[in-house]
């Protein structure tokens, strides 16, 4: 398949956002900034605040959920969006400001060797760390990941990532709504569906407003999440081949 | 005995009038009646007929008929959970998908609307 020159790849960047209105304006305005010709979609999920309004106002489409479906089903919403437009490439992006936009062109370059070309803190750049069930379970995710994928797999529950048409059109199709199954689970479908994954180097900001689970037992119960999220995973039954629906029927 | 047969009687005698006035009013869907329909029918008979359950009991070797009929009944109840959960499953899989759509067709007609019609009251949207 000959790949097009980047610029002429048509890029949508997906941002789902849950009550974000302090950062989304932001957010929305430095992907303007770091790509040229980059349509944004925010994918409004059920929030109560003024974040569709936000969004809006900084210039991104907004597609508003009538209620909350989690990110999974914010960002399958934002696939079918980016299946039924046609554009090359999808880019994942959290409304957050944890993610830096300015890495947004590298992670579509990577495009260029594999499916999905995943954000990840741990390679090379970045500096967060983890310590006790939670550094586990990341260190068993990152260690299964990586035998699925046949490459160095780091940080799989990294929402920033790019997919071409080819990963577009599974994840149109399946993108798991549970907790960890919008990152983990369908980088195992993405796999196991025959797509190749890469990841990109990153360095994450802090969050505008929330924290990752820091207590013990928080962490403890995210191992085990991790744990049942990922043999779910690797039992479920899913197309083996690429026989996902067609354009027609989306 | 008696207390059995009196209680069995009425207990599927209830169900079944249950079944089909809901039926009839239309609020019960036919494939979830005819279970129901068959387990009332079934307690009904073993109300009416205690030897089937005795005879029953004696064949799979159950001491206290009682008790295959406990089983049989736990058994019936968990997979009928069950079964609900997987259509609550279903069900929110459809909705999940219906909730997608109908944010991706409001963007749409966003979209396809004349830009005075614009929603944004303070006309920060560029005009395409």
């Amino acid at each position: 398949m000959p790949t097009p020159s980047l610029s002429e790849l048509r890029v949508l960047a997906v941002v789902p956002a849950y009550n974000e209105q302090a950062s989304v304006g932001r957010t929305v305005r430095e992907l303007q900034e770091s790509y040229s010709d980059l349509d944004i979609v925010v994918v409004d999920d059920g929030s109560v605040d003024e974040t569709a309004r936000a969004a809006q106002r900084a210039g991104a489409l907004v597609c508003q959920l009538p209620y909350n479906l989690g990110v999974g089903g914010a960002m399958r919403a934002g696939y079918r969006y980016a299946l039924r437009h046609g554009y090359d490439v999808a880019v994942q992006v959290d409304a957050d400001g944890q993610h830096d936009p300015t890495y947004l062109k590298a992670l579509v370059d990577a495009l260029d060797s594999a499916d999905i070309a995943v954000g990840a803190r741990f390679a090379g750049e970045g500096d967060y760390h983890a310590r006790g069930p939670r550094r586990w379970a990341m260190r068993l995710l990152a260690f299964t990941l990586s035998r699925l994928a046949h490459t160095q797999m780091t940080d799989v529950t990294s929402g920033f990532r790019a997919a071409n048409r080819r990963a577009i059109r599974v994840f149109a199709d399946h993108y798991p709504a549970e907790y960890l199954g919008d990152t983990v689970e369908s980088l195992v479908i993405a796999i196991r569906t025959g797509c190749t994954v890469t990841q990109v180097p990153v360095s994450m900001r802090i969050r505008a407003g929330g924290r990752a689970s820091q207590t013990p037992f928080r962490a403890s119960l995210y191992l085990l999440r991790a744990v049942v999220a990922l043999g779910l995973a690797l039992m479920r039954k899913w197309p083996t081949a690429l026989e996902t629906l067609s354009e027609d029927d989306l | 005995m008696k207390a059995n047969y009196v209680l069995g009687l009425i207990g599927s005698l209830f169900t079944l009038t249950l079944l089909f006035e809901l039926l009839r009013r239309r609020r019960l869907r036919e494939k979830y009646a005819v279970f129901w329909v068959i387990v009332a029918m079934a307690t009904l008979v073993i109300a009416v007929f205690p030897a089937t359950l005795t005879t029953a009991a004696d064949l799979v070797g159950v001491e206290v008929p009682a008790n295959l009929l406990f089983f049989g009944a736990s058994m019936l109840l968990l997979g009928v959970s069950i079964h609900q959960s997987y259509e609550m499953g279903r069900l929110e899989e459809r909705t999940r998908t219906l909730a997608e759509e109908i944010g991706l067709l409001r963007l749409e007609i966003e979209l396809n609307r004349p830009s005075s019609m614009s929603e944004d009251p303070d006309g920060h949207q560029d005009p395409p």
